[in-house]
């Protein structure tokens, strides 16, 4: 479901194909509802290994991200701090992975490639960037640890399971129809990158 | 003071230490994002380092690690051979990082490799990373300690060049790994160039550069202006905070040098995230310590 309070975009889970096909690169959105952690070794898992998630995720929100929790005597588990991890890493096997799990939703940090982009046109999903880094300000949008999965992996790599509120901002970089903010981006800092090589070439040929 | 006391003593003081890195950002790199906060004009870039700010605020007020990614603990040593506990050192910088994982708490990052399993600890082979410097005749001990990120560590790269690419092929290897991987690593960054005999040195000094202060310059005049050039440089490549373009792509630049054989140039390359967490501190023979890097620590225990 998507609502407009206050001016801003929020998104609740189950986010429907609807939802994610009217968002467009550059939109800031912040998120209501479930989100699971999955990184290297939940990719591993899902698509090497070709195992099955231990629940359904359609409709909900993937987030690169490993926590550090600690126990809590009512709850099981909470959140002390979280915040996306290097998106790129699992870039080879998302197409694959949204593909089988049917998210919606993929929130991490920094820019990914065109297997995810693939898939995110053709499945109906968007990756966003939630500003990393900031793990204080995020672990403060999450409500509830509802869940923990694969904890042999290690904390950081563990399917967790959480509710959160307000969860953002996050900045929609692959969009349905096609567009990579930060492939663009990597575009124009390559053709700058040729510049300044060159630039700071001249400079040193008078200093050595 | 027993040996056995001073021991507890330091570990205590490197437990409080490292967990006060995590929560809170050294003076130097808060005043740098201060000031790029104030030079930038772009709004979604200004966004970004609010948010920024108002983290710092809330890990200082919380006592919560800043990033969840509290590293792989690195340290370098800088140990006068008199020092009291020059043979307990590594065994109280390993225990303190047992302890610091559990109080702060610290993310349990280290996994063993072939048998790819996490420690738990933070702790295993080789891990905490020790380097180490002994000054003769000296009775004192400087330790930098850096909770290196698994993001800003993927940068990393050496190579050796030959010395007719010169400092110009020292430059299109920097800017090179910037453009393909800067992005991803929690921009501004502080980047760290090593520029040596072969790759084993360089890599080292890399890493070393990264302990500097923002505000430092190489004591040698002609790399002090490759470091300016090169920070003017990579700026105006437009990475900006969280790769998504600002006026500042780094904190700084530091180039770290040897002297090389004259077949070889070797060049090595590491990157820092915004959150760069290291320390510095100095102890005297007493345990009495000292820190220039978090001028609001004090040991409470």
């Amino acid at each position: 479901m998507t609502e407009t309070i206050n001016g801003k975009t929020i998104l609740t889970t189950p986010v429907t194909e609807e939802d994610v096909r009217a968002l467009h690169a550059g939109d800031v959105i912040y998120l209501n509802g479930d989100i699971f952690t999955g990184r290297d070794d939940v990719h591993i898992r899902v698509t090497r290994e070709n195992r099955e998630l231990p629940s359904d995720v359609r409709g909900k929100a993937l987030m690169h991200a490993g926590p550090i929790v600690k126990s809590s005597d009512e709850n099981g588990f909470e959140v002390v701090v979280i915040g996306p991890t290097t998106s790129m890493r699992m870039e080879k096997p998302e197409y694959d992975f949204i593909k089988k799990t049917g998210v919606r939703l993929i929130i991490g940090k920094g820019g990914m490639g065109s297997h995810t982009a693939e898939a995110c046109r053709e499945f109906g999903a968007v990756h966003c960037v939630l500003p990393a880094g900031n793990a204080v300000v995020t672990a403060l949008c999450t409500e509830e640890v509802t869940g923990v999965e694969w904890l042999d992996l290690g904390m950081p790599e563990a399917l967790w399971s959480m509710r959160v509120k307000g969860l953002g901002p996050l900045i929609v970089t692959i969009d349905t129809g096609g567009r990579n903010l930060f492939a663009e981006k990597k575009e124009k800092i390559a053709a700058r990158k040729e510049e300044q090589i060159e630039a700071i070439s001249k400079k040193l040929v008078s200093i050595l | 003071m027993t040996k056995q006391e001073r021991i507890q003593r330091m570990t205590d003081i490197m437990v409080s230490f490292i967990g006060y890195t995590a929560v809170h950002l050294p003076d130097d790199i808060i005043s740098k994002l201060g000031e790029l906060k104030a030079a930038e004009d772009d709004p979604a870039a200004l966004s970004i380092y609010d948010m920024m700010f108002e983290n710092m605020r809330l890990a200082s007020e919380l006592g919560r690690p800043s990033c969840q990614d509290t590293g792989f603990v690195q340290y370098r040593i800088e140990c006068g051979s008199r020092f009291p506990l020059i043979n307990e050192l590594e065994e109280i910088l390993r225990s303190a990082v047992i302890k610091a994982t559990a109080d702060t708490p610290l993310r349990p990052n280290v996994v063993e490799t072939f048998d790819e399993v996490n420690t738990g600890s933070n702790t295993g082979t080789g891990a905490p990373s020790v380097s180490w410097k002994i000054i003769p005749d000296h009775d004192g001990c400087e330790i930098y300690t850096y909770l290196a990120g698994g993001g800003c560590s993927l940068p990393g790269h050496a190579t050796v060049l030959m010395p007719g690419e010169g400092y110009e092929g020292v430059v299109r290897f920097v800017l090179d790994r910037l453009a393909e991987y800067g992005q991803n690593a929690c921009p501004p960054l502080l980047v760290g160039v090593g520029i040596a005999n072969s790759v084993d040195t360089a890599a080292q000094l890399s890493k070393e550069a990264l302990f500097r202060s923002v505000y430092s310059q190489n004591p040698n005049p002609k790399a002090a202006e490759m470091e300016r050039l090169l920070e003017d440089g990579i700026n105006a490549m437009g990475i900006g905070p969280q790769g998504m373009g600002g006026k500042a792509s780094v904190l700084g630049v530091n180039i770290q040098n040897a002297a090389r054989h004259t077949a070889t140039l070797g060049v090595g390359f590491s990157t820092g995230c915004w959150t760069h967490r290291r320390g510095h501190i100095v102890f005297d023979r007493d345990i009495n310590y000292v820190t220039d890097t978090h001028s609001g620590f004090t040991c409470n225990k």
